[in-house]
């Protein structure tokens, strides 16, 4: 197997105020609110958001005779169990319906604002948080969902939590954590047109594996990075967690600001200069330490998708399947073998020869109105050889498109355009990839009855994906773009 | 919540990477409360095959193996998603600790914050391990988290932990409680933070 490369479990260092900090040292110490003998902090928590899932939470804190203790910090979000189809009837499984009732009503009954099934800014929970203005630079924010990485694209310290930290939070506004280590990932260089921050995050966890960032807070930092959009840098820090980091991070720049500039929850007007120059002075100083750094270069990252059952199983895309019969460590070469026979993929086949059945295009990692437009360029004048379904990130994102005319462009190509939700991605909603079907899919998780039981997932960006489409098996999206405005 | 101390009793060998949350437990059952059971379906698509018939060969399954108390995992054990629902199953299944070289950290999180202990040995001492509980199923495993050892036949294994979890699982300590005590604190950090950031608050919606 693979070693595993980590320094020894060393105890997280606190730099004083005139040595130089890195920007998970300055996020940490603006939120430290006690610290333990034992290491262990109390920190305090400037956004809470909660969907239909925080139900074991809510329960906990009932049980206790509690209520929230900051409702105005807090703010519910209905996503994960929402229909991304027919919204103008009733839900018609009782139990996905109660889910999605009992978060209203744990809402109102606590004062909490609520962007809910039917609320025009309804959406996936880390598609909302930024497009409304409700993450900022500088800030804490926890979710019950592990993607909550993704937040922290503006330098904020975003992480998932578990339900029981969730009941926590909702009771004290504060959690106890532990400091992480830092590390520090430079991409430098230009990527090449046709690679995505979908390909630089895959290429990332590929190289760290899926624990390799375990116990540390990431920074992403680098030409590449700074390149990349506000979508682009969501969905790099939102796929941190599939290299096991406990957050993923960049710091706020002029590509920040020009993003949150006008956001309804945002600071407005001279705050809004005043928090500018605050977040100016969160990037990293020069100098300051991290407790350990990878580089790479984004002209040698061409497309890439994965091939077997976790994250990590990924590769360029004009490569091939691996083989275990090439593979000495047994451990490893056992992984090798039972993952390829999940997926059923021959040892050593060639990716570009996989046939799918079909695709998805949505997820906290890759819905928003840039994907939209990747995916489109692809897809414009094309058809599809196979079913799919297109769920944009937000109510929001899906006006918007529509607005563009992206939605004709989906149809046109055969696709499905559906509403809002985390939808296919994990299934629970019913939106399901059925028992062996083969699913190219621009979300974050490719485990074993991830998208349904038995089902094959695919991760890959959006162009990818609707590259798959039109192609009918996984293909290389750069001849299908050569020539096109992408 | 219930202590940690030291635990003697059957271990379950488990020993493939990456065994993520959904893995330990499928998202259909998370609207699940945990009252129905979330112990009867840990595992459950590995445990039982499409037609709703148990593998023979999965080691749950197997008689010497239903009544451990102790999980021997591989690498990246509880990777995935964040969902507590994981632990609740791993825990009302009857584990109360899982041995493993690496651990997702969240469900490290949330494992400490209901009393299960996830010690952290190396990968060749999970091999071994693995390999000594197969060769002998029937015999006890002693898990001493203040020694922060694991007895197997006549071998004995350092594992870590953070000391932050093992302070909490030793004591049994409630969060909520300690967090309680530092009520002075947390109205202190708040005056101040209202000066030193002022941006911090949502803006009042239009």
């Amino acid at each position: 197997m693979r070693s595993l490369d980590k320094p020894a479990d060393a105890e997280a260092k606190h730099p004083g105020m005139n040595e130089p900090r890195t920007l998970i040292d300055k996020l940490w110490s603006a939120h430290e609110i006690a610290r333990r003998e034992d290491g262990a902090a109390l920190i305090w928590i400037d956004r809470h958001y909660v969907h239909e899932g925080s139900f074991h939470a809510f329960s906990q804190m009932t049980a206790r005779g509690r209520k929230v203790a900051e409702p105005g910090l807090t703010f519910g979000v209905a996503d994960h169990y929402v229909p991304t189809r027919g919204r103008d009837r009733d839900i018609a499984n009782p139990e996905i319906a109660a889910m999605v009732r009992n978060l209203e009503t744990n809402a109102a009954e606590n004062g909490i604002t609520l962007f809910g099934l039917h609320d025009p800014r309804q959406g996936i929970v880390h598609v909302v948080g930024p497009e409304q203005g409700l993450t900022l630079p500088g800030l804490s924010i926890v979710c019950g969902d592990s993607h909550t990485s993704t937040h922290g694209a503006f330098g904020a310290y975003a992480f998932g939590i578990g339900a029981s930290e969730v009941a926590h939070v909702l009771m004290t506004q504060t959690i106890w954590q532990k400091k992480p280590k830092r590390m520090r990932i430079t991409v430098d260089g230009e990527a090449t047109v046709g690679v995505a921050a979908k390909d630089i995050a895959l290429a990332i966890i590929a190289r760290v594996h899926a624990d390799g960032a375990q116990g540390h807070a990431i920074e992403f930092a680098g030409s590449a990075i700074r390149a990349l959009s506000m979508e682009g840098r969501l969905t790099l820090c939102n796929l941190s967690i599939e290299a096991g980091g406990r957050c993923g991070m960049v710091a706020p720049d002029a590509t920040t600001f020009a993003y949150l500039a006008g956001r309804p929850y945002a600071p407005k007007g001279a705050d809004f200069e005043r928090a500018v120059d605050d977040w100016s002075r969160l990037a990293s100083d020069p100098g300051a330490e991290f407790d350990r750094e990878v580089t790479l270069d984004a002209g040698t990252i061409a497309p890439i998708v994965t091939w077997g059952t976790t994250p990590d199983d990924a590769l360029p895309i004009d490569s091939h399947a691996p083989d275990p019969a090439r593979e000495r460590d047994p451990v490893r070469a056992q992984y090798l073998r039972d993952a390829l026979d999940y997926m059923a993929i021959a040892p050593g086949k060639k990716l570009t020869d996989i046939a799918i059945d079909r695709v998805f295009i949505g997820s906290c990692t890759n819905s928003r109105i840039e994907d939209l437009r990747a995916a489109a360029a692809v897809l414009a004048g094309r058809k599809s050889k196979v079913p799919g379904l297109v769920s944009p990130g937000s109510s929001l994102v899906k006006r918007q498109a529509e607005e563009e005319g992206l939605d004709r462009i989906f149809r046109a190509a055969g696709l499905e355009w559906a509403e809002s939700g985390c939808s296919m991605c994990v299934g629970i909603n019913g939106d399901q990839v059925a028992p062996g079907e083969r699913c190219a899919s621009t979300t974050n998780r490719n485990f074993r009855g991830r998208q349904g039981p038995g089902a094959r997932t695919h991760l890959m960006s959006p162009a990818m994906v609707a590259a798959a489409a039109v192609s009918g098996h996984l293909a290389d999206v750069r001849p299908l773009i050569a020539g096109r405005k992408v | 919540m219930e202590k940690f101390v030291r635990l003697v009793a059957r271990a379950c060998p488990l020993p493939a990477p990456n065994l993520n949350t959904d893995q330990i437990l499928p998202a259909r059952y998370l609207k699940w409360p945990r009252s129905k059971g979330l112990g009867s379906v840990l595992f459950q698509d590995l445990r039982v095959d499409a037609d709703g018939r148990e593998r023979a060969d999965f080691p749950l399954n197997q008689a010497a193996y239903r009544d451990a108390r102790i999980l021997i995992a591989g690498r990246n054990f509880g990777g995935g998603s964040s969902r507590e629902a994981a632990v609740y199953a791993v825990y009302d299944h009857g584990f109360r600790c899982v041995i493993a070289p690496t651990f997702g950290d969240i469900f490290a999180q949330n494992a400490v914050k209901n009393g299960l202990l996830t010690a952290v040995v190396s990968e060749s001492d999970v091999a071994e391990l693995a390999a000594a509980v197969a060769a002998n199923p029937e015999q006890d495993i002693v898990v001493d988290l203040e020694r922060q050892t694991i007895a197997c036949g006549h071998r004995s294994y350092g594992f870590t932990i953070d000391p932050v979890s093992r302070n909490q699982l030793l004591n049994g300590w409630d969060d909520v409680d300690l967090t309680e005590s530092r009520r002075a604190d947390i109205a202190a950090f708040r005056e101040r933070d209202e000066h030193a950031r002022p941006w911090a608050k949502p803006s009042v919606a239009p």
